[in-house]
């Protein structure tokens, strides 16, 4: 008998009066489906002679037609030079060198043209600093589709001709009448420049030159000015340093310019037994912290006293400040660190402040630090807090008659940009040389259209002494014209920039020396004394308008004398005391200073520590999260949400989303420069918040904040979901420096054991093999060695990569559903314990399924990074080319399969998208195509448009949607190798072996090469004690090798 | 391709039939030359031989003086009459120009240094080495009249229009012949008809045969010849749809019109010049590069015509040669009356024949250079297309038959000494396949 219980679908099926269980008896659905406004106006579909046949019938013919048409190839078209330039041939890269300085960057690099466009750039191995992520990334500005294409005069795009004929006019009236004229600039530090500049002053007259800095170190050159005499920053040469201590400087990322990682990095390789060691005391995690062998975190405050104490322990003039005990107790071992290293030590400070310049100028001469450089000081920064002030006052007071512009940005990158934006409104004529219609440009009456720097001529002298020529790698795309020329035309002059520059060199810089061999290299160092002391007195006379005492009309700005080290620890420790978080502003080494924000793959690159791309975000310890109640939380499509806070300072507030950082300083926050930009930009790169509206005074350490939770949640796109390692060593494997100089490899490195037949056996013996070996003795057999202890996890290669192979970028929805392209990332994990050493430990004891040590709680424990202070490493993974792979087997159509140089080679055309490499891979390197992400508007980028597609390597195929991809250890410039080898009829040297990732990184941390010559350095590392592979267990036998991290915990 | 043959066959029949009036125009013309010979013979005091005088020509002067039109220098014929009409210069001033210009520059002679200064102040090249002789030889050729427009042009203009009256008459024949036997049969059938009505009236009667079971039926009964011929069908339509599928996208015999036509019949045919020539980048490059319009112009500045046999032979394709050499000079903006770069360049759209998919990468300095392959092995006789096409299939299972079988070059090449000796050791051969260095893995054509 059936029974005649009630089933209910819903609770409201329960409530008899109820409508809408009235209208669901009778429709499937409660409320009527829209159909009339999917299909517009339904009387005229009526009345459409269309009837559903003759629909069907169109259907039916165009379908046929479309699969007839498929069948007809299309006509291709190839078009010649008339005639043809001897040094391009079709199919054959020509190379650059050339220079980047866009004010921020400075960098000597070599640029790859294909049929005369620029598609690459790679480090000049002659130059003085490695190419970074952005200076990777720069190429595809050259790309942009938001490019100013002609001068525009409010709104409207007019003539050379007639900006030519207005603005002299306008400049000549001004000067008659006696009102000023301002040249707002970037840091050029170039020789032309300067000359250039001096002689436009010379026939305006009443013209003042100021130099900005959107990211200040005017602290650090006005200490070095007073001390030194010359208005420069200190070079540093970390290789020269056995212990290198930090308060708050980024030194791996962008401070003073960056470029320093790669001396850092030979230090830190164990040879010999020794290395050098680096104690990091800081609030933010930054890259440097995050490779730090001690780590103190310390708001910016407490830092200020850190130094004051340091100061007195080295230089015994004592000053009292109240440190934390914990801290204090650092401090001191610290210092003592410091004076027994001696000369080998060295002090660095990120503050933009005189007085914690003038201190560690202080300590490090007092040092005889070796690592401390004041014979060739680095000349790429120039800018001046006080004369940007005062010049934004004088606006505001009509004293400024024309204001030209160039490389800066202020409406943006200034903290008080309204009364800027209100000084500009009183100049008779604003001119804004730039690339883009950016903020400022827009506010001005004139935009002069810049040229790309890959289409400009220039010098530069990177450090005193060492210079550097930029030169057009491609005919200017648009009709654009350099603030150099119009300086030239302004001054009558009727020479090329080129020729100004020529002269220049053979003048006063070459001493005899061949300018085309200067072009040539791309650099040139002034040796002997004499040149030196001529291109310096010229130089520094025309950079001594940046000075502030000469740019200011009668002001007084800060003395130039120095400041006594007592006197200058006595003011940091007495820094007035305020309520409220401690705000640390910083610059990721992607987005930097926010110049290239419309550069997609600078946009998608995730920052090295937090792994978050498309973004910036408050940064929030632990401590500080838990007692606001701020969240960071993972949903289920795999995204991380976060809480929203409203943060205060000064009197301006903006929402940010947060990101609870590890390791951040109780009692500090921090944000990132570069986002939140507004205009000249297409809308997807209309990313974050703007952090300088709090840039107060030039200071990036603000005090006083204070953090409110607003309602609603923000969706990050982050690319690395898992924070720590959870014990799994064999991963990463650690190890400290004592126990690596005193104890065996199979201690700290060991094989590790499977079992066959009940005996422990090494993973690597034959026995335990699954497959067949093959003789891989013959040919080339390639081995990329990534050594963890030289990466700094800055992510040139992750750029240079994208760059060399067409990585698309696929944009924040898709990173945030974990459908980013990437063939080469940098995972980076936290230790959960304060070290790797403390995680395995607790792994390892695990007592049962529950309890206290359960591993349920365990590895729920294990899961969240440790809450003050863990330990960071970083791992560049890319396909490991497994010798014997997991994807090959599973692959159904044999479309990834092994070449006998080692390669795994995987053939887009044969695959059919089945992703069942992908789940069989280990290493997760494998990225599926989930559209096309090339000439699709849905992916607006750079490869939606023609011009932006033009930086596309044409050796590497553009994938298509459904394929698989994946890294191809480069194939395409190995066969390029060896192609070039087998013209020349000649033996391959190994230097000559590249992947774009090697080649990219200026540490030395990756090397690739074949080890089937024994005397090359990769089979040479091959056989290191420090060498081990990624999950060696599982016997793939990668040919990628890792090399362990050696920390350096000795404390000395 | 069928039908040029086609006019080809009429051609030379037609030609046959012409030859009497070929020959006679032919005679005409000897007889017209030799009467101008001994007339001009009689003008001179020394005598030229002008065949003699055109190999002289053709080895020192054609570089740059032509016949009748200007080029680097002015045209020559008739030059000695010329300056003895209208600057009443003799012999010897030829002569002395021509050993030494520029010293008949400097003593200031005027004639000379008009024409100096005419031509750009480019000095002609003084030839010392000619003798006097050499010179009248010379003289004598340029005295020549131009001659009379070649028969041979005049025949094939015949032999075209005689070739079409041929055309015509062909189709009349069939279509007389085919409406005969349309009348025959339609006689037949009426003959037939009479005769049954003669039958039918005498009474005669025809016995009708049995006419048992049909083909077709005993074709339906019978179900094995059913299966089989459907087992048949099936094959073979599958062998044909499967043909279809596979040459979709195969452009074999792909033969576009070109903007300009160019003949490699007789650029690498006639005139044997090195394929790689104007292919140059293929030695170095992964593109062979069709070769840019200055490289053309090298030998084009010179050749503003073609001889006139060659315009004939292009006739028979129905190009006009000069007109295509026009076509060069727009779009370099050269003008061959002044002699310079005028015009605004019009680069020029070739349309590629040989395409390969962007995920198939092919060098051709690794074939041309490395491994000495012919680029007529993979192009076909290239030296005898008048119109490019492609000769080849361009697909993959191509590719791969040729690297099983083809060894690599590896004799002087330091490169493969060792992996050489390694791999014939492994392989126990001599000669190594392109297949055996590892020719056929995936990723050496497609990444």
């Amino acid at each position: 008998m059936s029974s005649n219980k009630k089933y209910w679908k819903s609770v409201e099926e329960l409530n008899t009066d109820s409508s809408i269980v009235e209208a669901l008896r009778q429709n499937e659905f409660v409320e009527e489906i829209p159909t009339d406004e999917f299909l517009g106006n339904k009387s005229t579909l009526g009345t459409s002679a269309t009837t559903r046949r003759d629909f069907l019938k169109y259907v039916g013919f165009s379908t046929a037609a479309v699969s007839l048409a498929a069948c007809e190839g299309p006509i291709i078209k190839s078009i010649p030079y008339v005639v043809q330039p001897e040094s391009i041939i079709p199919g054959v890269a020509n190379f650059y060198a050339t220079t980047i300085a866009n004010g921020y960057d400075f960098a000597s690099i070599l640029v790859r043209t294909r049929e005369g466009r620029p598609i690459n750039i790679q480090n000049n191995d002659l130059g003085q600093t490695g190419a970074n992520a952005r200076v990777n990334a720069s190429v595809l500005g050259l790309y942009d589709s938001m490019r100013l294409q002609a001068p525009v005069k409010n709104g409207n795009s007019i003539s050379w001709e007639t900006f030519d004929a207005e603005t002299n006019q306008k400049l000549t009236d001004l000067t008659n009448s006696g009102k000023e004229i301002v040249l707002l600039t970037q840091t050029f530090a170039s020789p032309s420049a300067s000359k250039l500049i001096s002689s436009f002053k010379e026939k305006y007259g009443n013209v003042r030159h100021v130099v900005y800095d959107a990211i200040s170190v005017s602290g650090a050159l006005d200490a070095y000015q007073a001390k030194y005499g010359e208005r420069a920053l200190p070079n540093y040469d970390f290789s020269k340093a056995a212990t290198i201590v930090s308060v708050g400087a980024d030194f791996l990322g962008d401070w003073c310019g960056g470029g320093y990682d790669a001396g850092y990095a030979l230090g830190r390789i164990p040879k010999n037994g020794k290395m050098s060691r680096h104690i990091q005391i800081e609030a933010n995690m930054s890259l440097t912290g995050a490779n730090a062998d001690k780590r103190i975190p310390a708001t910016p405050s407490q830092q200020r006293m850190v130094l004051a104490k340091i100061h007195g322990y080295i230089t015994g003039q004592s000053v009292s400040a109240d440190l934390p005990a914990h801290i204090e107790k650092e401090v001191e071992k610290v210092a003592s660190e410091l004076r027994t290293a001696g000369s080998n030590g060295v002090l660095v400070t990120g503050f933009n402040d005189v007085n914690a310049q003038t201190i560690v100028l202080n300590i490090n001469a007092a040092l005889g630090s070796k690592a401390f450089d004041t014979k060739s000081p680095i000349t790429t920064r120039q800018g001046s807090d006080q004369a940007v002030s005062s010049l934004v006052m004088d606006m505001n007071a009509g004293k400024v008659g024309a204001i030209i512009m160039c490389g800066v940005n202020p409406l943006y990158t200034l903290p008080n940009a309204n009364e800027f934006a209100e000084g500009l409104k009183k100049t008779e004529l604003s001119i804004a040389f730039s690339m883009k219609a950016d903020e400022t440009a827009l506010a001005t009456q004139y935009i002069a259209a810049t040229p790309h720097y890959l289409e400009s001529w220039g010098d530069v002298e990177l450090k005193k002494g060492h210079f550097a020529l930029m030169q057009p790698t491609i005919r200017p795309l648009f009709d654009t014209r350099q603030f150099e020329e119009a300086l030239l035309k302004w001054t009558g002059s009727d020479v090329s920039y080129h020729d100004f520059i020529k002269e220049t060199w053979n003048n006063s810089i070459l001493g005899g020396g061949s300018f085309n061999q200067a072009l040539h290299d791309g650099v040139f160092s002034a040796s002997s004394a004499d040149t030196m002391a001529a291109i310096f007195g010229e130089n520094m006379a025309s950079n001594s308008t940046a000075t502030p005492t000469e740019t200011s009309a009668g002001t007084a700005f800060a003395s130039t004398t120095a400041i006594s080290g007592g006197d200058a620890a006595r003011a940091l420790v007495s820094a007035p005391k305020s309520d409220g978080f401690e705000l640390t502003l910083y610059s990721k080494v992607g987005m930097g200073d926010g110049k290239q924000a419309n550069n997609p793959w600078l946009q998608e690159f995730p920052d090295p520590i937090s792994r978050v791309s498309w973004d910036n975000y408050l940064l929030v310890s632990k401590t500080d999260a838990a007692k606001l109640g701020i969240k960071n939380w993972h949903v289920a499509d795999g995204g991380l949400n976060s809480s929203l806070v409203e943060l205060t300072l000064n009197g301006v507030s903006e929402i940010l989303p947060v990101i609870i950082q590890p390791g951040q300083a109780v009692g500090s926050i921090g944000m990132a420069f570069g986002y939140g930009r507004s205009k000249g930009l297409k809308e997807e790169m209309q990313t974050g918040k703007n952090a300088y509206k709090f840039y107060e005074d030039f200071k990036e350490t603000q005090s006083g904040a204070s953090i409110k939770v607003v309602a609603g949640e923000h969706e990050f796109a982050l690319i690395q979901l898992h924070n720590t390692l959870m014990g799994r060593n064999d991963i990463i494997k650690e190890t400290t420096l004592e126990i690596f100089n005193t104890k065996d490899k199979s201690y700290w490195n060991a094989v590790p054991m499977v079992s066959l037949n009940h005996i422990e056996t090494p993973v690597t013996s034959p026995e335990v093999d699954l497959w067949d070996e093959f003789d891989r003795s013959m040919g080339h057999h390639f081995n990329l060695a990534i050594d963890l202890n030289a990466c700094t996890g800055c992510g040139a290669c992750v750029v240079a990569c994208q760059a060399e192979n067409n990585v698309p970028v696929v944009g924040k929805k898709e990173v945030r559903k974990s459908r980013d392209m990437y063939w080469l990332r940098i995972d980076r994990y936290y230790s959960s314990e304060e070290t790797f050493a403390g995680d395995v430990e607790k792994k390892e004891n695990i007592s049962g399924l529950l309890g206290d040590n359960g591993s349920v709680g365990v590895f729920d424990e294990m899961e969240s990074a440790a809450m003050n202070n863990p330990q960071v490493a970083f791992q560049p993974i890319m396909c490991q080319h497994c010798n014997h792979a997991p994807c090959e087997t599973v692959c159904p159509v044999a479309a990834t399969s092994h070449g006998r140089q080692g390669q795994n080679q995987m053939v887009y055309n044969r695959c059919v998208g089945t992703r069942y490499c992908a789940n069989n891979c280990p290493y997760k390197v494998r990225r599926f195509n989930w559209f096309s992400y090339n000439k699709n508007d849905e992916f607006d980028y750079y490869m939606n448009d023609d011009l932006g597609r033009m930086v596309l390597n044409p050796d590497v195929t553009v994938r298509s949607r459904g394929v698989m991809e994946k890294c191809s250890f480069c194939i395409q410039k190995t066969q390029k190798t060896i192609l070039d080898a087998k013209l020349a009829g000649r033996e391959i040297k190994d230097v000559e072996f590249h992947t774009a990732c090697s080649a990219a990184c200026d540490k030395g941390a990756m090397v690739f090469g074949d080890i089937n010559d024994k005397e090359s350095k990769v089979a040479k590392l091959k056989e290191d004690k420090r060498m081990y592979h990624l999950l060696e267990y599982i016997g793939t036998k990668p040919n990628v090798q890792y090399h362990t991290i050696v920390r350096n915990t000795t404390e000395a | 391709m069928k039908k040029s043959y086609q006019s080809l066959e009429d051609n030379s029949t037609n030609n046959m039939k012409q030859v009497i009036h070929r020959k006679l125009a032919a005679n005409i013309l000897q007889l017209g030359f030799l009467i101008l010979l001994t007339f001009s013979t009689s003008l001179h005091a020394q005598e030229g031989d002008p065949a003699k005088g055109k190999t002289i020509y053709n080895a020192n002067c054609a570089a740059c003086h032509k016949l009748d039109a200007p080029m680097t220098g002015p045209a020559l014929r008739n030059v000695e009459q010329r300056l003895a009409e209208q600057e009443g210069l003799d012999r010897n001033w030829l002569t002395s120009w021509i050993h030494n210009s520029a010293g008949l520059i400097k003593s200031g002679d005027a004639y000379a240094n008009k024409v100096y200064n005419e031509w750009n102040q480019m000095p002609m090249t003084a030839f010392p080495q000619l003798s006097d002789q050499d010179i009248s030889d010379i003289l004598a050729y340029t005295a020549e009249e131009k001659a009379a427009p070649p028969v041979p042009v005049a025949s094939a203009d015949g032999a075209a229009t005689g070739g079409g009256d041929s055309g015509v008459s062909n189709t009349l024949i069939l279509g007389a012949l085919a409406v005969l036997f349309a009348l025959l049969a339609m006689a037949l059938v009426l003959v037939r008809r009479t005769l049954n009505r003669f039958a039918e009236a005498k009474g005669v009667y025809v016995e009708e045969k049995d006419k048992g079971v049909s083909i077709w039926r005993a074709f339906i009964q019978n179900q094995f010849l059913i299966f089989v011929t459907v087992i048949l069908l099936l094959l073979s339509s599958t062998y044909y749809v499967y043909g279809y599928f596979m040459q979709v996208g195969v452009d074999q015999g792909y033969e576009p019109v070109q903007p300009i036509h160019y003949s490699h019949r007789i650029h690498a045919g006639d005139n044997a010049i090195d394929c790689k020539y104007c292919h140059s980048s293929a030695r170095v490059s992964k593109h062979s590069g069709i070769p840019s319009l200055n490289v053309c112009m090298n030998c084009h500045k010179s050749i503003s015509e073609v001889a006139p046999e060659t315009l004939a032979e292009g006739k028979e394709y129905g190009v006009d040669y000069n007109a295509e050499i026009e076509k060069l000079y727009a779009a370099t903006g050269w003008s061959p009356a002044e002699q310079k770069y005028i015009g605004e360049p019009q680069p020029v759209k070739w349309i590629r024949i040989h395409n390969l998919p962007d995920f198939a990468y092919f060098n051709h300095a690794q074939h041309v250079s490395v491994g000495g392959i012919e680029c007529q092995t993979c192009h076909g006789p290239v030296q005898e297309m008048e119109i490019m096409y492609q000769h080849s299939p361009l697909t993959m299972g191509w590719c791969i038959n040729c690297h099983r079988e083809t060894n690599v070059k590896v004799e002087d090449n330091a490169y493969y000494t060792k992996i050489h000796e390694q791999l014939s050791k492994k392989y126990g051969v001599e000669k190594l396949t392109v297949a055996q260095m590892g020719g056929l893995e995936c990723g050496k054509c497609h990444y």
